[in-house]
C-alpha cells in the first residue's frame, strides 16, 4: 500500500496505466518537463520519455483535437486541461467530435480518450480558474463525467477512466488535492463509473455530493448528528451517467433528499437530481429536496469566494430546513 | 523539386498543364501509369456525374441538402491520388472526388446526404474520416492521426482538407502550429475555391496568398493550379513523401473556384455574376484534362460517352436503393452513443419503444 494525496493518486494511476499499455499517452500544457501546474504528472516524462508524455502547444482545442485524432488511430490519449476554466477554446472539439464520432461513424472510429482537469473554487486563485463546470459536459450526449472526492476514488476511477471506450471527462477538485492522504493500492484496480457509493448510512435524510464538497458534507453531517439526526451521505463519483437506482433507494428509506455542489445553482446538476428523485420517489418524501449550491453570479475573486461556495455552516443551516420541515 | 524553390511571397502559382490540356512545364511532368491517368480522370468524371444528378434529385425534392463540388474535382483527386491506401484523411464536406478515390462507396456517400449516419460508417479500408461540419476542426484530428501513426511506427500519412474561410478559424493555426512543432506526417489542402458561403477570399486575410502563411509556421507553402490535375498531383506527392521521410508538414494551397452554390440552401445570385462563373467555366479542370487524354490517344468521344451513360445509370440505381433505405431505426439512434448504453439511455429507450407500441407508431 502507498499513502498518497489526491493528486498523488492521479499521478500513480497514470504511471500505472502507462506501464500496463505503451498506448496510453499524457500530453498538455506543461507537463512534460515541469510534470504540471499541479504536479500530477511528475516524474512521468523522465520515465516514460518525451513522446509518451509531452508539453503541448499552449492551445486546447489542439490538445483536444489532436487527441480525437490520436485516440481514433490506436492511442489513448490522457490529456490535461490545466483548469477547467481554461478549457473552452477546446470545448468545440469536445461537443462536436470527441462525443459524437462514434456516433456520427456509427461505431467506426470512436474517440477512448480522457480529459483530465483541475475544477472547482477554494484554493484563492485568479479569475477563470475556480468554476465547476461538469452540467457543460453531463448535458452533452456522449460523454462520461467522473469526480473522485478520494485519493483511493481518484486512482480507481481515473483507470477505469483510461480504459473506458469512450471519451471521459475526468474533474479533478484541486481544492482537495493535497488535503489529506490516503492508503492507496500501488497496484492497478479500477472502480466502476456510473456508480455511486454510500459513505455513510442514516435513516433521517439523504444527502448527495461529490469532490471537495463532501469532505464539507461530512463535516456539515457530524454537527447535525450531534442533535441526533441520522443522515445518509452518497458520493456520487460519477455525475454523467449518474446512478439515478442508488439515489432513490436511498430517498425511499430517508424521505429526505438535499444535493450538495459547487456548480451554480440554476440548471445545474441538482436540477436533474431532484427532478430523478421527484420522479422516482415522489410519494416517499416528507420534505421539498433541498439543492444546496454556490450562487447564481460570477464566480467571484477570492475575496468574495466566501459568497458563493457553501460552507460547513451554510451546509447545516440548509440541511436542518430540510430535517425540521 | 517545387517545395524546395517556391517561394510563397512571390505570388507564383505551380501549373503544369494550361487550360486548353497544354503540358507547359514538361520537366514537371510527374510519372504516372496510364492505367492512374484514367483512374485519376474518370475519377473526377464520375464526382461531377455525382454531383450534377444529386442537384437533380435535390430539385424533385427527393434529396436533403447537398453540397456539390463542381469545379473543384482536379484539387480533390489530384491531392488524393498522391496518398497510399493506409494514409488518412480528415475532410471537411465537400471533397467528393477524394473520397471516391480512397474508395468510398457512394451508396455509403448518398445514405449519409440523404439523412442517415450510416452512411458515414465506410469500409475500413478507405480510412477517410467522416464528414465534419465545425468548419477546420477536422484539422486538428489529422494532427492526432499522425502523430499515432509515427508513434506507433506506422508508415501512415494523414491529409486534411480545409477551405479559405477555414484559414481565419483558430483551429486552421493551432493544426499547423502542432504540426510544424512536432514535425508531424501532415498535408494541409486548402482548397482555395475563393468563397465562404458569399464571403469572398479577399475578406478572409490579407495575405496576398494563402500558401505564404506556411512561412509563419516555419514550413513549406505553395500555391497550385487548383484545375491543373498534374500540378496538384506533382505537388502533393512531393509533399506526401516529403511527410513519409519525416520531415514535416506542407501546407498546399490549391486555387480553384467553387461552380455550383455552397449548398443547395444557397443562392449564388445574391453575390456573383454569372460572367464570373464563365470565366472559370473556361478553366474547367475535367475539360482541360480531357483535352491532354485525347490528345494521347487514351480517350475519345466513344469513351466518354460509354463512359458518361454507365455511371449515369450507376448514379440512378444507388440513389435509389438509398432512397428506398427509409427511416433510421429507433435502436440506432440509441446504440452508437456509447460502446453500451448508459442505464439511463437504456430507460430512455424502453420508454419510447413503449410509446411507440402503444401509439401503433
Amino acid at each position: 500500500m502507498l499513502v498518497l494525496n489526491l493528486v498523488e493518486a492521479v499521478t500513480s494511476a497514470l504511471d500505472v496505466a502507462m506501464e500496463k499499455d505503451k498506448n496510453v499517452v499524457v500530453f498538455g500544457e506543461d507537463v512534460g518537463v515541469e510534470g504540471g501546474v499541479f504536479r500530477a504528472t511528475k516524474g512521468l516524462q523522465e520515465k516514460y520519455g518525451d513522446q509518451r508524455v509531452f508539453d503541448s502547444i499552449l492551445a486546447e482545442s489542439s490538445i483536444i483535437g489532436s487527441g480525437i485524432g490520436m485516440a481514433i488511430n490506436g492511442l489513448k490519449p490522457v490529456v490535461e486541461m490545466q483548469f477547467s476554466g481554461f478549457m473552452f477554446p477546446g470545448y468545440n472539439q469536445i461537443v462536436t467530435h470527441a462525443a459524437r464520432m462514434r456516433n456520427r461513424s456509427r461505431g467506426l472510429y470512436t474517440v477512448p480518450m480522457v480529459i483530465r482537469m483541475p475544477y472547482g473554487g477554494g484554493v484563492r486563485a485568479l479569475e477563470h480558474h475556480s468554476e465547476s463546470l461538469e452540467v457543460l459536459f453531463a448535458h452533452t450526449a456522449g460523454l462520461k463525467v467522473v469526480v473522485p472526492s478520494t485519493p483511493y476514488d481518484a486512482k480507481g476511477l481515473l483507470l477505469a477512466a483510461i480504459a473506458d471506450p469512450d471519451p471521459v471527462i475526468f474533474m479533478e477538485p484541486k481544492r482537495i488535492y493535497r488535503a489529506f492522504k490516503q492508503e492507496v493500492p500501488e497496484e492497478y484496480y479500477t472502480i466502476p463509473i456510473g456508480k455511486a457509493k454510500v459513505l455513510k448510512q442514516g435513516k433521517d435524510l439523504s444527502v448527495v455530493a461529490w469532490g471537495a464538497m463532501i469532505r464539507e458534507t461530512q463535516k456539515a453531517i457530524e454537527i447535525l448528528e450531534k442533535d441526533g439526526y441520522s443522515i445518509e451521505l452518497i458520493d456520487l463519483r460519477t455525475i454523467s451517467p449518474f446512478d439515478k437506482e442508488t439515489i432513490i433507494q436511498s430517498v425511499q428509506k430517508t424521505g429526505r433528499f438535499a444535493v450538495v455542489h459547487e456548480a451554480a445553482t440554476s440548471f445545474g446538476p441538482g436540477a436533474e437530481l431532484i427532478t430523478s428523485v421527484n420522479e422516482g420517489a415522489f410519494l416517499y418524501l416528507e420534505a421539498p429536496p433541498k439543492r444546496i449550491a454556490s450562487v447564481d453570479t460570477i464566480v467571484p475573486l477570492p475575496k468574495g469566494e466566501h459568497h458563493y461556495v457553501p460552507d460547513v455552516d451554510y451546509i447545516v443551516s440548509e440541511l436542518k430546513t430540510v430535517l425540521e420541515f | 523539386m517545387f517545395l524546395e524553390n517556391f517561394d510563397p511571397l512571390k505570388d507564383e502559382m505551380i501549373q503544369i498543364m494550361d487550360k486548353e490540356g497544354n503540358i507547359v512545364k514538361p520537366e514537371w511532368m510527374p510519372e504516372v501509369s496510364d492505367e492512374e491517368l484514367l483512374q485519376m480522370y474518370k475519377t473526377m468524371r464520375f464526382s461531377r456525374i455525382i454531383d450534377e444528378k444529386t442537384l437533380q434529385y435535390q430539385r424533385q425534392g427527393r434529396m436533403l441538402t447537398y453540397a456539390p463540388n463542381l469545379g473543384q474535382e482536379a484539387t480533390q483527386v489530384g491531392s488524393a491520388a498522391a496518398l497510399k491506401q493506409t494514409d488518412w484523411v480528415a475532410p471537411s464536406f465537400r471533397e467528393l472526388g477524394a473520397w471516391l478515390y480512397k474508395g468510398a462507396p457512394l451508396e455509403n456517400i448518398f445514405l449519409y446526404w440523404f439523412g442517415n449516419e450510416m452512411g458515414m460508417k465506410m469500409p475500413e479500408e478507405v480510412r477517410v474520416l467522416p464528414i465534419s461540419v465545425p468548419i477546420a476542426s477536422q484539422m486538428q484530428h489529422a494532427t492526432g492521426l499522425a502523430y499515432a501513426a509515427r508513434y506507433r511506427g506506422l508508415d501512415e500519412v494523414a491529409m486534411a482538407y480545409v477551405g479559405d474561410g477555414g484559414t481565419s478559424q483558430g483551429d486552421f493555426h493551432e493544426a499547423l502550429n502542432f504540426a510544424a512543432v512536432q514535425s508531424l506526417p501532415n498535408v494541409f489542402i486548402v482548397q482555395n475555391n475563393q468563397f465562404a458561403i458569399s464571403t469572398r477570399r479577399k475578406i478572409q486575410t490579407k495575405s496576398q496568398t494563402i500558401a505564404q502563411k506556411a512561412l509563419a509556421y516555419g514550413i513549406p507553402g505553395i500555391q497550385v493550379d487548383g484545375n491543373d490535375i498534374f500540378a496538384m498531383y506533382a505537388v502533393t506527392k512531393e509533399a506526401v513523401d516529403r511527410a513519409r521521410r519525416g520531415d514535416g508538414p506542407t501546407l498546399i494551397e490549391a486555387y480553384t473556384y467553387r461552380m455550383g452554390a455552397h449548398t443547395t440552401s444557397d443562392d449564388p445570385t445574391v453575390y456573383r455574376a454569372d460572367s464570373e462563373v464563365e470565366e472559370w467555366v473556361d478553366k474547367d479542370p475535367i475539360d482541360r484534362f480531357r483535352k491532354y487524354l485525347m490528345g494521347k490517344g487514351l480517350w475519345d468521344e466513344e469513351k466518354e460517352a460509354a463512359y458518361s451513360e454507365e455511371r449515369g445509370l450507376f448514379v440512378k440505381e444507388t440513389f435509389e436503393t438509398v432512397e428506398k433505405s427509409g427511416l433510421t431505426p429507433l435502436e440506432d439512434t440509441y446504440n452508437y452513443v456509447f460502446a453500451e448504453k448508459t442505464p439511463i439511455l437504456e430507460a430512455q429507450y424502453q420508454a419510447k419503444k413503449a410509446y411507440y407500441a402503444k401509439e401503433g407508431k
